[in-house]
């Protein structure tokens, strides 16, 4: 991280800027958090020495070529094939320093290529415009954009997509991995502590690729134990008389054939599963927070808050809608 | 050699006459016009895009007119500025250095060039339609390019004028090999001619080889289109990865086709201002033709986070073409050692191309490594590698060649004062424009976004980006005054400003309708050089070479 910040702060010096420059928490491959990025971590700093190496060597060559460059006279024979120097400096030097960068590559590569231990879960990524679901293998839970896993676990995604291509990036965890659609990619993420890993998507996929953000919620095992059980559950009856007027609401009008609540008729897959909604922290793919006002917000009119997204403005009574926000706040 | 006519002549036949000619230097001077006045256009574009991203959050345009504005700048920069500009160049220079009084095909070539510029005002005009241009970046990848997600004219005007100037490369690549193979004049052997006829040569390799994949894919897109056809719509039994192939399958060989002329006017230029033969002649074709050949196999380093191709042989073959790029790099050097070295602003020029071509160079090491690049891909980082690449490289290089050849095309030299402003304001705009975004991309900002978070310390180095977009338009616009002023009161150039060694400067400048009145013997491939020597030796008072 230190020298994360030397680099900033040289790069910002080189590139003449003014004014102090403090990281903050910035989703950076020089921060990693997890098995998969501390080696990229690593395979960064020896490329980077390796560069800087090079880089000065090429340039102090230049520079002497520049300064002596003033003879009267110049040699006027003409060297064909550029002789030892060349060969030296231009074949043997490059193709040396290459094959180990290509040799420590191609290790780091296999490496990334498996996980260090064998995955117990497996949590199936569906990439939709523009927004994730999470669908986790052998426990029937499914959530949107807040993907929990536990930490110090090798855990398995198997990357597909509804759309377009997108691309599944976290960082801080783990190598980018594609999803295109026909196929299906596959990668493993590894976190060492708990915490909340910021996410995004990486192909441009259309007008909200910007906010096609998502986070990986490390939590120890047994926590997470706890969270899986209670998402695989089905929503629990509402206990209020308000929040069961939500639920007719929420059945009654156009939500249930887009959403699902798992436990009652509404079950479509268009959008996000919305059982457990009150126990994510964002909502519309980390575009609001989950409170109250945002969600009133976002179900009145989402084009505001996320233009495009694929959910339409519905225009509800302001006794209906309190229904349906204590309902959806309910969904815990 | 021609002395009679040394003062600028009108053209004679007016404006129409630009309309109609088939002289390869009208024609040349038509490519470089169209090609800088989409560098400006898809320039301006480029200016918008920073400003908005100088602040997060969304202040100047919305995030489908951000979409269009990088697709179209991309695409314009690459198609309708780079390749156009390239050919342009090759067209008014190729026939001057082999000492041919034409091209090959001449009307072949006008209609070449007017295609390049149908198709280029054909993919702008998606602007004025009512969805605006294609917004789907100048990769167009699949499905997305697809009409279920990409509706309006706008997208098939894209591929319509991309298709066609694809279409008029490659006959100007064909045009160009059939001049430098047929028409060389008698002592003109192809180990004498000069570098930038070389790497010419491989240029229209690449392009009559790689074209035609691009234009399979756009016709097969066209087609998925408004045929309903389902070659990349996976619903159809088709494959988007297909898509991919066949872009960069084209697209790398691309990337080499706006870089090799480059390298080959710099190895004009440096030899000329050090007094000195090119160091490692042959070494340096050696090395134009492997990297013309390895350019064909490197394509999937663009598809490694697909994880549909085969990482470890993309990633070899990725680092093997450094080594050939290498050679060039220590010939530069070898050429300038122990010379006598002028820095007038062609010069300075290579003396910028040089550093930052190096940078490029080197971050693009970094790309080919598989697992670095899962993590940099798609990120600021790739952008700051492109541009160093093609504008810390080509762009610099382009400038320096225009600097070193207006004076042959126009007869008048530009001013050096204001060409030294020009350098210094685009070599400080450059690198503040690009160099931040490295540091953008390893903190995990992600390409074409309008808006990014306010939180991890982006706002500062998009700023300073911003700032140095501003100081390269800065530095263009010198240069458009210092031609404009130039071309009218710029001191006459005279056959040879520079001391040059190519058959160029054995003519007029410009050079008579069929370039040369005589042609000094062509003995090495520097015969002007030769020819002056020769003189100076006979001549009263020796002197330098
Ligand atoms: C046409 C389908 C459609 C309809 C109808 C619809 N939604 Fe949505 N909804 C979506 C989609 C798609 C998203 C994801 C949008 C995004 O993030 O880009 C979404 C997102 C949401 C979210 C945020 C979920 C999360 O975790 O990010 C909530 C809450 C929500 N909808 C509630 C509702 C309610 C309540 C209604 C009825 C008033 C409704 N939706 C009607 C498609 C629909
Ligand atoms: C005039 C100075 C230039 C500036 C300020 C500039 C700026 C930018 C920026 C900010 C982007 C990233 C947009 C995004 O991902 O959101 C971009 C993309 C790009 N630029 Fe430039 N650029 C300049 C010149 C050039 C030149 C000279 C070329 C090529 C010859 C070029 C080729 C490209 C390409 C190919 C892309 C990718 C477009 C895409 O993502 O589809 N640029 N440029
Ligand atoms: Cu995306
Ligand atoms: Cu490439």
């Amino acid at each position: 991280m230190t020298r994360g910040r030397l680099v900033r702060a040289s790069l910002l010096v080189a590139a003449s800027a003014a004014g102090a420059c403090a990281p903050s928490g910035a989703p950076s491959v020089l921060d990693p958090r997890g098995v998969g990025a501390r080696r990229i971590e690593g395979l960064w700093w020896l490329m980077f020495w390796i560069s800087v190496v090079v880089f000065a060597v090429v340039v102090a060559f230049l520079a002497v070529a520049y300064v002596r460059g003033h003879r009267k006279q110049t040699r006027l024979s003409e060297a064909r094939w550029g002789g030892p120097f060349v060969v030296v400096s231009g074949i043997v030097a490059p193709s040396l320093i290459l094959a180990g960068v290509f040799v420590v590559s191609l290790n780091d590569m296999m490496a990334l290529s498996t996980p260090p231990q064998e995955p117990g879960l497996t949590i199936d990524i569906i990439g939709h415009d523009w927004w994730w679901e999470a669908r986790y293998q052998g426990s029937g839970a499914v959530t949107a954009n807040e993907i929990h896993i536990p930490t110090g676990e090798s855990v398995r995604l198997r990357l597909t997509t509804d759309d377009v291509i997108h691309s599944f990036w976290v960082p801080q965890l783990q190598a980018k991995t594609d999803l295109i659609p026909g196929q299906v990619n596959s990668m493993w993420l590894q976190a060492d502590e708990a915490g909340r890993y910021r996410g995004q998507c990486a192909e441009f996929c259309g007008l909200q690729h910007a906010n096609m953000i998502f986070y990986v919620i490390a939590d120890e095992p047994g926590k997470f134990e706890s969270w899986l059980a209670n998402e695989a559950s089905e929503a629990a009856e509402p206990a209020a008389s308000g929040a069961a007027r939500g639920e007719s609401v929420f059945l009654q009008s156009s939500c249930a054939g887009c959403h699902a609540v798992r436990g009652t008729e509404a079950d479509s897959d268009l959008g996000p599963d919305l059982t457990h909604l009150a126990r994510r922290e964002t909502i519309a793919s980390g575009v609001l927070d989950n409170t109250r006002s945002e969600l009133a917000r976002w179900i009145i009119d989402p084009q505001s808050a996320k233009p495009g997204a694929i959910m339409p403005p519905t225009e509800l009574s302001s006794a209906d809608l309190d229904a349906l926000l204590d309902y959806l706040e309910g969904l815990k | 050699m021609a002395t009679l006519e040394h003062s600028v002549p009108r053209t004679a036949g007016g404006l129409l006459e630009w309309f109609t000619s088939v002289d390869h230097k009208k024609i040349g001077i038509l490519y470089l016009s169209s090609a800088l006045v989409f560098f400006v256009l898809s320039g301006i574009l480029a200016l918008v895009m920073r400003s908005e991203l100088a602040q997060p959050g969304l202040q100047l345009v919305d995030r489908q007119t951000y979409a269009q504005l990088f697709t179209m700048h991309g695409t314009g920069m690459m198609f309708f500025f780079g390749t156009p500009m390239v050919i342009g160049l090759a067209n008014y220079f190729v026939p001057l250095h082999i000492g041919a009084p034409d091209v090959a095909f001449p009307r072949l070539n006008a209609f070449a060039f007017w295609l390049t510029l149908a198709g280029a005002v054909m993919a702008f005009a998606g602007f004025l339609t009512a969805t605006g241009a294609a917004a789907f970046g100048w990769t167009a990848y699949a499905p997305l390019s697809g009409d279920a997600y990409s509706p309006g004219t706008g997208a098939d005007l894209w591929i319509i004028g991309v298709a066609l100037s694809g279409v008029a490369g490659v006959l100007a690549a064909v045009n160009l090999l059939a001049t430098i193979f047929g028409m060389r004049a008698p002592g003109m052997s192809m180990l004498r001619m000069s570098i930038f006829n070389w790497n010419i040569v491989v240029t229209s390799i690449l392009i009559a080889f790689s074209f035609p994949a691009l234009t399979v894919a756009l016709a097969l897109l066209w087609a998925d289109r408004n045929l309903g056809s389902s070659f990349f719509e996976p619903a159809g039994g088709g494959d988007p990865v297909l898509y991919q192939h066949l872009f960069w399958f084209f697209g790398h060989p691309e990337v080499y086709i706006l870089i090799l002329p480059f390298f080959g006017i710099v190895t004009e230029i440096i030899p000329v201002f050090s007094r000195k033969p090119v160091f490692g002649y042959k070494g340096f074709v050696f090395a134009t033709l492997l990297i013309g050949a390895y350019s064909f196999s490197v394509w999937a380093h663009h598809m490694f986070t697909t994880g549909a191709v085969d990482g470890p042989f993309f990633s070899a073959t990725s680092m093997l073409i450094a080594v050939p790029t290498g050679i060039k790099f220590f010939n530069w050097i070898g050429t300038m050692w122990g010379g006598k070295i002028r820095f007038q602003t062609p010069m300075l020029f290579c003396a910028g191309f040089l550093f930052m071509f190096l940078m490029g160079g080197i971050t693009g090491v970094f790309l080919a490594s598989p697992p670095l690049d899962y993590f940099v891909h798609d990120t600021y980082y790739v952008v700051a590698h492109l541009h160093y690449v093609l504008f810390g490289g080509s762009v610099f290089a382009m400038f320096a060649g225009l600097y070193y050849w207006i004076p042959k095309m126009s007869g008048r030299m530009l001013s050096e004062g204001l060409g030294k402003l020009h350098f210094v304001l685009l070599l400080v705009g450059m690198n503040a424009a690009f160099f931040p975004m490295h540091q953008l991309g390893i903190d995990g900002m992600q390409r074409r976004i309008p808006d990014y978070p306010a939180s991890f310390g982006y706002a500062q180095e998009n700023l300073v980006s911003t700032a140095g977009a501003f100081l390269i338009a800065l530095a263009v616009l010198v240069f458009f005054i210092n031609l404009f002023v130039s071309l009218r009161r710029g001191p006459l150039a005279g056959d040879d400003p520079w001391g040059g060694y190519t058959l160029e400067w054995a003519t007029t400048s410009p050079p008579p309708h069929h370039n040369f009145h005589r042609l000094p013997p062509i003995r090495s491939a520097r015969p002007v050089f030769d020819e002056r020597r020769e003189n100076a030796q006979a001549g009263p008072e020796g002197g330098s070479p």
